[in-house]
């Protein structure tokens, strides 16, 4: 079954978007990731503007992080103190990042900014990531006690300090803000919520413990990606409600499954399977842009700006 | 069930072939009697098309009449728009778009149908005249001080790029004739296509010449719903912004509060 996109103004199989939304949700459910950076690649590829893909699925992780804060928020596992405080940061960037998008759109090198921002991040998380669970995986067998560190550096010198009791952190404002600024920018121009950089940024740089990392995070994204809605919506037009509603549609379903499935498996393993998706993302995409196109050339829209 | 509904029911496809046949009879009919004095009559299925939630592209008939001898070529010209062209090059081992052209009044939609090859139908001078053929497509940069080579490659890449979208579409020997005199062509638009006004010229060709051009409008317009959501967003982005972040705050509400209990 066909439907047409007003926004996208192309018609689209029905099935495949909600398979795609149940697909990326199962995953994220599985994983405990947003999925947007599987998501907006995924919309890219079967024929979705770059610029409608992006503002839509900023639209569909309003939804997927409201669903998932509630259940944390439940347990007490939100740091309201610093998700402001990273919220503040993200408001920033985000704004900063959807001028920049539209910038680069009208000098028509949005598409490769996208691109290439997918590559390196993916790229460089994922290895990390990949390390990481490779290293956990053998302290398991192992099973050597794990030394907590703390250890002072720079970080501890900035000005600014607050209080974070949920978190159990006295730290400089600086830090979370600066992180939310980054993050906020990546989720203009990737589309993404950007708990993949967010989290791992909470937990190493902040030194946050794990069980509020998540909660915090996803409060965060709630409201960066609203701004991103509103910001695309309002200078680019570019949000596509129907789309993002089936793609909300499958998610919901498809995380729940996820979550399921999920507690049966070990963290370690999870992560390692999370890394080598991620690497295998950054790699399909690294191809794309390193293989010579079969047409030099492609069309788009004028924009008004370069009429006059 | 009745013999007589029964038998219609089992030759449903005998029974609309009837149909099609008299409806047909009667346009012939109706088309001859306006023909009279005129040398070329033709009108279209449907003045509008309709982009609803199910629009996957449509199809529209052209029928017509002609008064003695000629050959006719019709030419769809779909709504103007500007047009940029990019090229990739290749920076340090990856592919970059570089020089860019940015061409006026570039039809988004084109198509062409005749009852011959066209060739064989009209002098290479007409077809410049009457745009027939995509290299016959009148649009020009919006630099006209670039040089010619590069004009002719980004123009060529623009056509090559609008036939693989299915947006240009040549279409010899589609045009049918009925009759000596009656003639029809099916035009489709696809899916992508744009909303706007279309002009559609028949050209009925002797000899090579143009004799006589009739020129029919036609309206690809979003309807219901889709131009609800369209025009709201582009007309009031600050409403639509608000509704897109409030629907979507609703579903991860109602998703949370559906999973909690099961």
């Amino acid at each position: 079954m066909q439907i047409y996109l007003p926004i996208a103004e192309i018609s689209v199989n029905i099935f495949l978007i909600l398979g795609m939304g149940g697909g990326v949700g199962f995953l994220s459910g599985l994983f405990g990731v947003g999925g947007g950076f599987l998501m907006t690649p995924l919309l890219i590829f079967i024929g979705i503007p770059p610029a409608v893909a992006v503002a839509t699925e900023a639209n569909q992780i309003v939804a997927s992080s409201v669903s998932g804060v509630l259940a944390h928020w439940r347990r007490g596992n939100v740091d309201f103190r610093m998700g402001a405080v990273l919220l503040a940061g993200g408001v920033v960037g985000s704004t900063f990042g959807v001028w920049l998008f539209t910038w680069l759109r009208e000098l028509g090198q949005v598409d490769l900014v996208i691109k290439l921002s997918y590559v390196v991040f993916l790229g460089i998380i994922g290895v990390l990531m990949l390390l990481e669970s490779g290293r956990a995986m053998m302290k398991r067998k192992n099973a050597k006690p794990v030394n907590e560190k703390s250890h002072h550096t720079w970080m501890h010198g900035l000005p600014l300090k607050m209080r974070f009791r949920k978190s159990r952190l006295y730290i400089s404002a600086l830090l979370p803000f600066t992180i939310g600024v980054v993050v906020g920018i990546l989720a203009a121009i990737m589309g993404v919520g950007g708990g993949f950089i967010m989290v791992p940024a909470m937990i190493y740089l902040l030194g946050m413990p794990t069980s509020v990392v998540v909660g915090t995070s996803l409060f965060q994204i709630i409201f960066v990606t609203a701004n991103v809605t509103m910001l695309q919506a309002v200078t680019n037009q570019t949000v596509d409600v129907v789309l993002a509603m089936l793609l909300l549609l499958g998610g919901v379903i498809g995380a729940q499954i996820g979550v399921r499935v999920g507690v049966k498996l070990h963290g370690e393993q999870l992560r390692g399977l999370l890394a080598l998706m991620v690497i295998g993302v950054s790699l399909i995409l690294t191809f794309d842009l390193v293989i010579e196109p079969s047409d030099l050339y492609s069309i788009g829209p004028a924009n008004h700006s370069e009429g006059h | 069930m009745t013999t007589l509904t029964r038998h219609l029911w089992y030759n449903r496809s005998g029974v609309s072939r009837i149909l099609m046949s008299l409806c047909l009879v009667a346009m012939t009919a109706l088309v001859t009697r306006m023909a009279i004095g005129q040398d070329l009559v033709v009108d279209l299925t449907k003045n509008v098309v309709q982009v609803t939630t199910g629009f996957t592209g449509s199809d529209v008939m052209l029928y017509g009449h002609k008064t003695g001898p000629g050959d006719i070529v019709v030419v769809i010209r779909g709504p103007l728009q500007q047009i940029v062209v990019r090229r990739k090059k290749h920076i340090a081992g990856i592919w970059v778009n570089g020089d860019n052209m940015t061409f006026d009044a570039v039809p988004n939609y084109y198509a062409v149908a005749s009852n011959k090859p066209l060739d064989d139908v009209i002098t290479s001078y007409e077809r410049d005249t009457y745009q027939v053929g995509s290299g016959n497509v009148e649009f020009e940069p919006l630099d006209i001080n670039a040089p010619i080579n590069e004009i002719k490659f980004f123009r060529e890449a623009l056509i090559r790029s609008k036939s693989r979208q299915g947006l240009y579409a040549i279409a010899e020997n589609d045009l049918i004739f009925l009759s000596e005199d009656m003639f029809r062509t099916e035009f489709r638009f696809p899916a992508n296509v744009a909303t706007g006004t279309f002009s559609i010229d028949v050209l009925l060709v002797r000899d090579g010449l143009v004799e006589n051009v009739k020129t029919k409008l036609l309206n690809v317009r979003k309807f219901g719903i889709e131009a609800a959501v369209y025009d709201l967003a582009h007309r009031q982005a600050w409403i639509y912004g608000a509704l897109a972040i409030l629907i979507a705050a609703l579903a991860g509400w109602l998703a949370n509060a559906a999973f909690r209990r099961a």
